[in-house]
């Protein structure tokens, strides 16, 4: 591709490249040097080797933290995506005050994470949520007690954040079932395929773009999790919904050990880069590759 | 994200913010603090009166949460736009600004004024001194060493206010009985290793926790005191309720005043809250220092302030600091913080039955007790308190468990 061909648009986008390669190549240089030191409260050139990285995976808390994001996005990025699905499909099915309902499915995304955290807070804390209500109603069987049980609360914070994230995977998939041609229906039909069938092996396959922008916008947002969890359960019970951005923070701002979070940040982008890198590589050049070809 | 921000931020902000303090002979002074509940902006807002009284222009930079306004102030004293001052807590957050040459020397005005003469208790000059030279300002002495009790529920159950965590156990069960939450904690980090500190102190006496805290003497940890001490706590978390986890302090504190719950182990701020739901010390609740030795723990605030090229802001950072310290001062500061002041020549007409307690235990000097903060860095007690806070959480982290971890911050040289 020759470099003169839209010059003007290059240029347009220069200062940007130029903004992104210094702020965000830059940090990572300035964290990667300060977490070789023994830095506090400032960063200072006091250089200590590895033993920041030594001390970060003797933590039992990192380890907490690391399973969490696993669960996490695992959890997360299944559940919005069956759950976004299942609700396009069924809005598609050409029902009575389509807008409504979409409205009232997209409108948990608009609003923010702190307000889905309190909310969830709120409905789930067992002595005045839920199961309070229940007890009162004289259910007194019911239990719901994830939130403050630890090893269910990482649960609750996927169940909030799905709540949350499943509208926006609605209407993206929406959009790609509206662009679907009539003319594959028809012949479907024809085939006297079930619908259902038609939906996970004809239809999901064609959506492809829309799944593969969905799985992009939902990563990106599991390894930042940080203010749904702030809110929500602040890291407890004890440190059982920690997470690895959690653990960076807390020891860049409150604990005042740079050293430490400049390293827990290093490991948090190269876990980052490894596991997108490859599947990037594939989704975005191998296969416009063989496209072309 | 956030840390990009925040560099980002201090590489930006100081661009913005070019010399505010250009005016004429009345000073100006910025202050960040994190005092934002009703009682603290009353308390922040005499010093406001006082320094506005001299002339001066007061600059009120409230920042919510000690964490929040603390990073606020470093990443504004690196990014190069200080404030005039800070506050931190009695501890060794401030160090390593200290170390590296980023605060104000104090000395001037300390010396001048004899500060070492009226500074009380004595330990708060170690806080605030480093090589000989003042670098910080102690304004008042906050103590965790309480327990706050509603009178009515052991009325209720024929019981007498517990004096020590014994007493409370043994009573625990009968108030369960009663339909009764013994125990109000809030299952947040700081409120668990808080309470664990009380507990700790009440039963194994000031002289062996400075040994482990201070000295990490390894002896002292392991001869079967301080296992005693996690044995107790552990007992004590029987009797809470599954509401806690993430329950904020203030609405723990509330459980106990409407007689939800009996007891609740936590500084002397929490007097503020029975005191604004118009409860009377004494009569409606207890508040009882536990144990057979009573102590009063020195935790508290004070004020650095940072270094300025601007020779002006230097004047008035010296004429706030002896400001501060004014018994007049401190006198209408204290008694809108509720906490103990700085110094004896106070007039303190104003103390309620607890604070008088307080007071008056303050002046015997075997009874003042350190907190962990005061010798460690805050990722020493921050990784503690991790410990303290899963072995309440997890009923499978064994003891033995946490005294191989707990060993193992220790030794770590954190």
């Amino acid at each position: 591709m020759p470099f003169y061909r839209n010059i003007a648009a290059k240029i347009a986008l220069l200062p940007m490249i130029v903004i992104s390669l210094t702020v965000f190549v830059g940090c990572i240089i300035y964290s990667f040097v300060y977490s070789l030191t023994n830095s506090k409260l400032v960063p200072v050139m006091n250089y200590v080797g590895f033993d920041q990285y030594e001390r970060l995976f003797k933590q039992r808390k990192w380890d907490v933290a690391v399973e969490n994001i696993f669960i996490y996005g695992f959890v997360f990025t299944i559940g919005c995506l069956i759950i976004g699905f299942l609700l396009a499909v069924l809005i598609d099915q050409k029902i009575r005050g389509e807008s409504l309902f979409r409205t009232i499915f997209l409108y948990p995304y608009a609003m923010s994470f702190v307000v889905t955290g309190l909310v969830w807070k709120w409905v789930l804390n067992p002595t005045f949520g839920l199961e309070n209500s229940m007890h009162m109603w004289g259910m007194t069987w019911f239990e719901l007690d994830w939130l403050v049980n630890r090893d269910l609360a990482i649960y609750a914070v996927c169940i909030a954040a799905v709540w949350q994230g499943a509208g926006f995977v609605m209407v993206l998939m929406l959009a790609g079932l509206r662009g679907i041609d009539e003319d594959i229906w028809k012949s479907l039909s024809i085939e006297g395929v079930a619908k259902w069938k038609s939906y996970i092996f004809v239809i999901l396959p064609m959506l492809r773009p829309m799944v593969v922008t969905a799985i992009v916008l939902i990563a990106a947002g599991v390894v930042k999790v940080y203010d749904l969890i702030l809110a929500l359960t602040s890291g407890g019970p004890g440190y059982a919904t920690t997470t690895p951005a959690m653990y960076v923070m807390e020891n860049f701002f409150s604990r005042a050990n740079l050293g430490q979070a400049f390293a827990a940040s290093i490991i948090m982008f190269i876990s980052v880069v490894c596991i997108l890198a490859p599947w990037a590589f594939y989704e975005f050049y191998l296969r416009n590759k063989y496209a072309n070809n | 994200m956030k840390k990009f921000f925040s560099i980002l931020l201090t590489v930006f902000v100081p661009l913005s913010f070019t010399n505010a303090s250009k005016a004429g002979s009345h000073m100006e002074a910025e202050v960040i603090h994190w005092w934002t509940s009703g009682g603290e902006q009353a308390a922040i807002s005499e010093f406001a009166k006082a320094w506005e009284d001299m002339g001066n222009t007061w600059i009120d930079t409230a920042i919510t949460g000690g964490d929040n306004a603390r990073g606020t102030t470093v990443n504004r004293i690196i990014g190069g736009n200080p404030p005039t001052a800070a506050q931190f807590n009695v501890s060794k957050q401030f160090v390593d600004l200290v170390e590296q040459g980023l605060l104000q020397s104090l000395e001037e005005v300390a010396s001048a004024e004899g500060w070492r003469d009226f500074i009380y208790p004595p330990e708060l000059i170690e806080t605030c001194e480093f090589e000989g030279e003042f670098y910080c300002v102690p304004v008042n002495i906050h103590s965790w060493q309480w327990m706050w009790i509603n009178n009515d529920v052991y009325k209720q159950v024929g019981l007498p206010v517990p004096q020590t965590f014994e007493e409370f156990l043994a009573g625990a069960p009968k108030i369960q009985e009663a339909g009764i939450i013994p125990l109000a904690l809030g299952g947040q980090g700081w409120q668990e290793s808080g309470m664990f500190d009380v507990v700790a102190s009440s039963i194994m006496g000031f002289p062996l926790m400075q040994s482990i805290y201070r000295d990490k003497d390894l002896d002292a940890f392991r001869d079967g005191r301080f296992e005693s001490v996690l044995n107790t706590y552990r007992e004590l978390n029987q009797f809470t309720d599954e509401g806690s986890p993430g329950r904020l302090w203030n609405d723990t504190t509330a459980m106990v005043i409407e007689g939800k719950a009996a007891m609740q182990v936590m500084g002397d701020w929490a007097r503020g809250e029975f005191a604004v739901a118009g409860q009377e010390a004494m009569v409606d609740y207890s508040c009882v220092i536990p144990g057979k030795e009573k102590y009063v723990a020195l935790g508290g605030d004070v004020f650095v302030f940072p270094k300025n090229d601007d020779p002006k802001v230097k004047d008035a950072q010296l004429a706030m600091a002896s400001m501060m310290v004014n018994p007049t001062v401190q006198a209408k500061f204290n008694n809108a913080k509720g906490s103990l002041p700085m110094r004896l020549d106070v007039d303190t007409s104003a103390a309620d039955a607890c604070m008088q307690m307080g007071l008056d235990l303050i002046q015997n000097p075997d009874a003042i007790m350190r907190e962990s903060d005061d010798w460690n860095t805050p990722a020493f007690t921050a990784a503690w308190g991790d410990i303290i806070s899963e072995f309440r959480n997890d009923p499978n982290y064994t003891v033995a468990q946490v005294m191989d971890d707990l060993e193992g911050v220790l030794t770590s040289g954190l």
